[in-house]
C-alpha cells in the first residue's frame, strides 16, 4: 500500500490528504501500532514503536475511527471504557464537554445517539486517555454539514493534544490543520 | 444385559426410508441426492468396520487399545471440526488440544466417581459420543468465532485502539462463540423426553432394557456430555482466538 515514505510529524495538528486509496488509514495505522509496516521503521519521540509497549503506545496515541464503534452501554460506560480497561477510573464529565457534548447525554444509550453524535463520543472516549496525539481517521466521513461542524469546532477547541487528521478533503484539511502532507497511490507528495 | 440380534435382511429393509429421503431430495431438487447415498455407504462402511474394532478390543480387554481407538477419533474429530472451522488461523492445535482434554476429563472423572467402571464396554461407547458431541461443539464454536471475528473486526479493533490487550478486545466474541457452541446441547437436554428421545435410550429401551434403566443412564450421559462439550468449546475458543491477533495486540489481516 505504501512505498518509500518518509516523513516527520511534528507536534500541532496535521493533515494528511490524499484521495482514497492513496494509503492514508494504512499509514495512520502505523502510528498507533494497528499494523507494522513490512519494511522501514517509524518512531514515536525517536525511539521505534516496536520496542514500546503496544497498549501503552496506543494510551498516548489515541484513535477516532472513520465509523462510531461504541460498546453496549451509557455514553459514560463508553467514554469510561479505555481506562477502566487498565483500572483507572476517571470523570467521563470533561471529556465528553471536551468532545462538545453536554453532561445531558452521559446516562444515554450510546447506540441509541445519532452517528454525528456517536462519533463526538468517540472523540470524548479517545480523550479520557489523555493522549499526547489523536489519531482521526476521516471523522466526519460518514456525516452530514450539520454534525461535521459539530465534530470539527470540538476538534478545533482541543489545545492539549496534536492531531493527525486524515481526510479526503481538503476544505477540511485547511480549517483544522496546521500541516498538509499530501499523499497519492502510496507515496507522500510535495 | 438382553441380547437383541438384527438381520442384514432387517439392515437392508431400513434403506426404503433412504429412498424416500433421496426421492424429497430429488423432487425439490435440494440437490442432496449424491450426499445422502455417500452419507449411506460411509455409514454403512463406518459403523461395521467400528464394529469389528469394538468386538476386537471386547475380545482383548486391552485398556491400551481403547486409548488408541479414542485418539484415532479425537484425530478424525479435529479433522472435521477444523475443516468447519477453516477461517480460524491456526486451529488445527486448539481443536486437538479442546477434545483430547475434553475426552479425558470426562472419562476421567466418570471414572473417579465410580459412574461407570474403568472397562472397553464403557469407555469405548462414552468416549466416542464425547468426542463425537466435543466435535459438534467445537466446530460450531469456532465457526461463530470466525463469523464474529469479521463481522465485528471494526469494534474490535476500535478497543485495541482505546489499549484493549487482545483478550480484552475478543472478550464478548469469545463469550458469544462459546454459547453458541453449547447451546443446542443444553436445548436438547432440556427437552429431552418431551421433544425427542435420545439415541442411548431408545437403544435401551429397543434392547430390551427396562425404562428405569434406561432413562438413568441416558441422564447421566446427558449431564457428562454436557460437561465434555463447555470444556471442549472453552479449550477451542480461548487457544482458538488467538490466531486472530498478533503478539502485538493487532488484529491480523484475514
Amino acid at each position: 500500500m505504501l512505498r518509500d515514505v518518509t516523513l516527520s510529524i511534528r507536534p500541532g495538528s496535521t493533515a494528511l490528504v490524499g484521495p482514497s486509496g492513496s494509503g492514508k488509514s494504512t499509514l495512520l495505522r502505523l502510528l498507533n501500532r494497528l499494523a507494522d509496516p513490512d519494511e522501514g521503521v517509524v518512531r514515536f519521540h525517536g525511539t521505534d514503536v516496536r520496542e514500546l509497549d503496544p497498549l501503552e503506545l496506543r494510551r498516548r496515541v489515541g484513535l477516532v475511527p472513520q465509523l462510531p464503534a461504541p460498546v453496549p452501554g451509557s455514553v459514560a460506560e463508553n467514554v469510561c471504557f479505555g481506562p477502566r480497561l487498565h483500572g483507572d477510573d476517571v470523570d467521563p464529565g470533561e471529556p465528553v464537554r471536551l468532545a462538545g457534548l453536554d453532561s445531558s447525554f452521559l446516562e444515554r444509550d450510546a447506540s441509541r445517539l445519532s452517528v454525528g453524535e456517536q462519533q463526538r463520543v468517540m472523540l470524548a472516549r479517545a480523550l479520557a486517555l489523555e493522549p499526547e496525539v489523536l489519531l482521526l481517521d476521516e471523522p466526519t466521513a460518514s456525516l452530514d454539514s450539520g454534525a461535521t461542524e459539530a465534530v470539527e469546532d470540538a476538534l478545533r477547541n482541543l489545545d492539549e493534544v496534536s492531531l493527525v487528521l486524515v481526510t479526503h478533503d481538503r476544505g477540511q484539511a485547511e480549517r483544522l490543520a496546521e500541516r498538509t502532507i499530501e499523499l497519492e497511490a502510496g507515496r507522500v507528495m510535495a | 444385559m438382553s441380547a437383541l440380534s438384527i438381520t442384514l435382511g432387517e439392515v437392508a429393509a431400513s434403506l426404503a426410508l433412504i429412498a424416500v429421503a433421496i426421492a424429497v431430495s430429488f423432487w425439490r431438487r435440494a440437490e442432496l441426492e449424491r450426499d445422502i447415498a455417500v452419507a449411506v455407504v460411509r455409514s454403512f462402511l463406518q459403523l461395521t468396520a467400528v464394529g469389528y474394532v469394538i468386538q476386537a478390543i471386547f475380545d482383548t480387554d486391552s485398556l491400551w487399545l481403547v486409548v488408541a481407538l479414542l485418539a484415532g477419533m479425537v484425530g478424525f474429530g479435529a479433522w472435521t471440526a477444523r475443516g468447519r472451522a477453516k477461517a480460524v488461523p491456526g486451529a488445527t492445535a486448539p481443536i486437538v488440544l479442546a477434545l483430547s482434554v475434553a475426552a479425558a476429563v470426562t472419562l476421567g472423572l466418570v471414572i473417579a466417581l465410580g459412574v461407570f467402571a474403568a472397562e472397553p464396554r464403557y469407555l469405548v461407547p462414552v468416549g466416542g459420543m464425547v468426542i463425537g458431541n466435543s466435535m459438534t461443539a467445537v466446530a460450531v464454536t469456532l465457526n461463530r468465532l470466525a463469523d464474529d471475528m469479521h463481522d465485528g473486526r471494526r469494534q474490535i479493533e476500535a478497543m485495541l485502539a482505546l489499549g484493549a490487550t487482545s483478550q480484552q478486545a475478543a472478550r464478548a466474541t469469545v463469550a458469544r462463540s462459546l454459547r453458541s457452541g453449547m447451546i443446542p446441547l443444553v436445548d436438547s437436554t432440556k427437552t429431552t423426553g418431551i421433544v425427542f428421545f435420545p439415541g442411548t435410550m431408545v437403544g435401551m429401551l429397543v434392547a430390551g432394557a427396562e425404562p428405569v434403566d434406561a432413562v438413568r443412564l441416558q441422564m447421566v450421559l446427558l449431564w457428562v456430555l454436557l460437561g465434555a462439550v463447555a470444556l471442549a468449546g472453552l479449550l477451542a475458543v480461548s487457544l482458538g482466538y488467538r490466531g486472530f491477533f498478533t503478539d502485538a495486540h493487532q488484529l491480523r489481516e484475514t
